[in-house]
C-alpha cells in the first residue's frame, strides 16, 4: 500500500492549476467554461493550503482556505453580474466574439 | 479588550472610511434621485478627510503592527494611503463633473470608488499574505464593476468582462504563490517569512515568489502581462479610466516594494533577473504600442505599461535610494497621468467625448490655457527636462546606476527617447495642425484639476520637488531600518 503524502497532494494541485489555466486560454466557446475555470484554479490553491497546513500542523493554512471560499464565491456574484450585463448588450456570450476593441 | 480598542484607535482612517460608505449607500439606496449629487459629493469630503485622518494617526514609534500582525501601520504604509486616497479623491471629482453633463450620475458609482479606495489602503498596510489577498480582492471587485458601469453600453461592458476575467485569473496566480510561500516557509506573516528566506530560502520559495509576483504584475498592468490594459482603459468611462491608471497603481507598486524589500529582500538575486525581465518588457511593449495608437485612451493604456517599466527599474536595484526613487517617480506620474486624464475629459464636442488623437488638431487656437496645460503635463510623462517628470526618472536611472544596474540605466534613457517621439507627436498635432472640431466650454472639476496638476508639474515643482523628495527618503529609510 502506498502511502499518501505532501507530494501527491501538490501534484494532484498542480495538474487542476494546469488545467484551469488552459481552460482559460484554450477554450473558445462559452464565457461561463471561463467562469469554472476561474474556479478550478482556485480549488486547487485550496488543496495546496489543506494540503500545506495537515503537513505543517498549522491551522493558518486552513483559515487561508476559507478566507479563499468566500472571496470566491463574492468574485462569482461580480462575474457572472458584469456577464448578465454583457449578454443584454451583444446578446451572446461566445469567447470568439468578444472583439469590439482589438486585444 | 484594551489591545483590540487601540488597534481599531489606529485603522481610525480606513473605520472612518468604512462607516462613511456604508451611511452613503444607505442614503443612496433610500434618498432616492435627489440626494445622487449629494452622495456623490459627500464621498469626495469623505476621502479628503480620511487622507487628513492619515497623516494625523502616524504612530510614534514609526512602525506598529496591528491585529496581531495581519496589518502594519508604518512611513510606507501613511505614505500609500495618503496618495491613495488623494488620487481616488480627485478621479471622483473628475468622475462627477463628467457624470454630470451625461446625466449617468449614480449614488452606487462613489461607494465603489470608496470600496476600492479600503481595499487600496489594506494593500498598502498588509503585513500578512492573508490581508494582502483580502486587500487586492477588496480594490479588485470594485474595479471590475466600475469598468462596466455603463451598463448600456457593449464597450464598457466588454471591458468589465475583460478585465474581470484576466483579474481573476491573476488573483488565482497570486494565491498560487502565497500557498508556495506559506507551504515552503510555514508562515503567511511577513516577519515569519523573513526569518526563513534570511536563513536561506528554497526553490519553492523562489518559485512561489515568482508566482505572487506574475499576479501583481498584472495588477499594475506591467508587460507581458498588460493585455487586458488597453482595451480596458479604450471601453471603461473616460473618469474611471483615469482613476484605473492612477489609485490602484501605487497601491499595487507599493505592495510589490514592500514584499520585495521586506520579507525577500534576503533573495534579491533570485527576484532582481524577474523583475528587470518585466521592465524591459514593459518599456519595449508600452512605447513601441504607443507609436502606433490612434484613440487617446489606448496611447494613455500604452504609456502607463511603458512607465511601469521606470518603476520595476527603481525596484530591481533593492537599495534605498532605489525605493526612494520609486516613490518619487509615482507621486509624479500620478499628478501629471490625473491631468493629462482631466484634460481629455474637459475636451468635448457638442455631441460627445473626443477620444481620436487628431480631434486635438489645433486646440491651441481654439483652447489656448487647456492646450498650455496639456503640453506642460505631456512634457511631464515624456521626462522632458523643466518638467517635473525628468526628475523622478533621473533619479531611478541614478539608483540603477549605482546598483551596478548601468545598462538597464541606459536601456530605460533610450526607451525615453523613443517615448518622447509618442508624446511629442501629440503636442506637435495640439500646436501646429488645423483646428477640425469645436469644443464646448471646459466644466469647473475638471478645469481645476487640469489647472493643479500642470502648476505641480512646471512652477510649483520648485517647492513640490524638494518636499516630495524629503519625504520618499524618510519613508524609503524607514523600510530598510526594519530589516537592519
Amino acid at each position: 500500500m502506498m502511502e499518501i503524502g505532501i507530494h501527491h497532494y501538490l501534484a494532484v494541485s498542480a495538474i487542476i492549476f494546469t488545467i484551469g489555466i488552459f481552460g482559460i486560454f484554450v477554450n473558445r466557446k462559452n464565457v461561463v467554461i471561463v467562469l469554472m475555470s476561474v474556479e478550478l484554479i482556485l480549488l486547487a490553491v485550496n488543496i495546496n493550503f489543506v494540503a500545506f497546513s495537515a503537513h505543517l500542523n498549522d491551522l493558518t493554512g486552513q483559515v487561508f482556505a476559507l478566507f479563499i471560499l468566500t472571496v470566491a464565491a463574492a468574485e462569482a456574484a461580480v462575474g457572472l453580474a458584469i456577464l448578465v450585463v454583457y449578454f443584454r448588450n451583444r446578446g451572446d456570450i461566445s469567447v470568439d466574439h468578444i472583439n469590439m476593441m482589438k486585444g | 479588550m484594551t489591545d483590540l480598542v487601540f488597534n481599531i484607535s489606529l485603522m481610525l482612517p480606513e473605520v472612518f472610511l468604512v462607516l462613511s460608505a456604508l451611511i452613503l449607500l444607505l442614503l443612496g439606496a433610500f434618498g432616492g434621485r435627489k440626494m445622487t449629487s449629494t452622495v456623490n459629493l459627500a464621498a469626495i469630503v469623505v476621502l479628503v478627510v480620511a487622507a487628513g485622518l492619515v497623516l494625523y494617526k502616524i504612530p510614534d514609534e514609526g512602525s506598529k503592527e496591528l491585529f496581531a500582525g495581519a496589518l502594519k501601520l508604518d512611513y510606507l504604509a501613511v505614505f500609500g494611503k495618503f496618495i491613495a486616497l488623494l488620487a481616488t479623491a480627485f478621479s471622483l471629482l473628475l468622475a462627477y463633473g463628467y457624470l454630470k453633463t451625461e446625466n449617468r450620475l449614480s449614488p452606487e458609482f462613489a461607494i465603489l470608488y470608496l470600496f476600492a479606495a479600503l481595499g487600496m489602503m489594506i494593500m498598502v498596510s498588509a503585513n500578512d499574505l492573508l490581508s494582502l489577498y483580502i486587500g487586492v480582492e477588496m480594490q479588485s471587485l470594485a474595479l471590475y464593476v466600475l469598468a462596466a458601469s455603463n451598463r448600456d453600453s457593449l464597450r464598457s461592458s466588454e471591458s468589465g468582462l475583460k478585465y474581470f476575467v484576466l483579474g481573476a485569473l491573476s488573483s488565482g496566480l497570486l494565491l498560487y504563490g502565497a500557498s508556495l510561500i506559506y507551504g515552503f516557509s510555514g508562515a503567511t506573516r511577513f516577519d515569519g517569512i523573513y526569518e526563513v528566506v534570511a536563513n536561506g530560502g528554497s526553490i519553492g520559495l523562489m518559485i512561489g515568489i515568482v508566482f505572487l509576483l506574475c499576479g501583481l504584475a498584472f495588477k499594475v498592468s506591467a508587460a507581458p502581462f498588460h493585455m487586458w490594459t488597453p482595451d480596458v482603459y479604450e471601453g471603461a468611462p473616460t473618469p474611471v479610466t483615469a482613476f484605473f491608471s492612477v489609485a490602484p497603481k501605487i497601491a499595487a507598486i507599493i505592495l510589490i516594494a514592500r514584499i520585495l524589500f521586506e520579507p525577500f529582500l534576503a533573495m534579491i538575486a533570485d527576484w532582481q533577473q524577474v523583475i528587470i525581465a518585466i521592465s524591459v518588457l514593459s518599456l519595449t511593449v508600452g512605447y513601441l504600442g504607443a507609436i502606433q495608437q490612434k484613440n487617446i485612451k489606448r496611447l494613455m493604456a500604452y504609456s502607463s505599461i511603458a512607465n511601469m517599466g521606470y518603476a520595476m527599474i527603481a525596484l530591481a536595484t533593492g537599495t534605498i535610494s532605489g525605493m526612494s526613487g520609486l516613490l518619487f517617480f509615482m507621486v509624479l506620474y500620478l499628478i501629471s497621468t490625473l491631468g493629462v486624464f482631466a484634460c481629455i475629459l474637459a475636451m468635448r464636442r457638442s455631441e460627445g467625448m473626443v477620444e481620436q488623437i487628431e480631434d486635438l488638431a489645433g486646440l491651441s487656437r481654439t483652447k489656448p490655457a487647456l492646450a498650455l496645460a496639456l503640453t506642460i503635463l505631456l512634457f511631464s510623462v515624456a521626462g522632458v527636462p523643466p518638467a517635473a517628470g525628468f526628475f523622478g526618472k533621473y533619479f531611478i536611472f541614478v539608483a540603477a546606476v549605482d546598483a551596478n544596474l548601468t545598462w538597464l540605466a541606459i536601456y530605460g534613457a533610450v526607451a525615453s527617447v523613443v517615448g518622447a517621439f509618442v508624446y511629442l507627436r501629440l503636442v506637435k498635432i495640439i500646436w501646429f495642425d488645423e483646428p477640425a472640431v469645436e469644443f464646448v466650454p471646459v466644466k469647473f472639476s475638471q478645469g481645476a484639476v487640469v489647472a493643479l496638476s500642470a502648476v505641480l508639474m512646471l512652477p510649483g515643482a520648485i517647492w513640490l520637488l524638494p518636499a516630495l523628495m524629503e519625504w520618499s527618503q524618510t519613508v524609503a529609510a524607514s523600510l530598510f531600518l526594519v530589516n537592519g
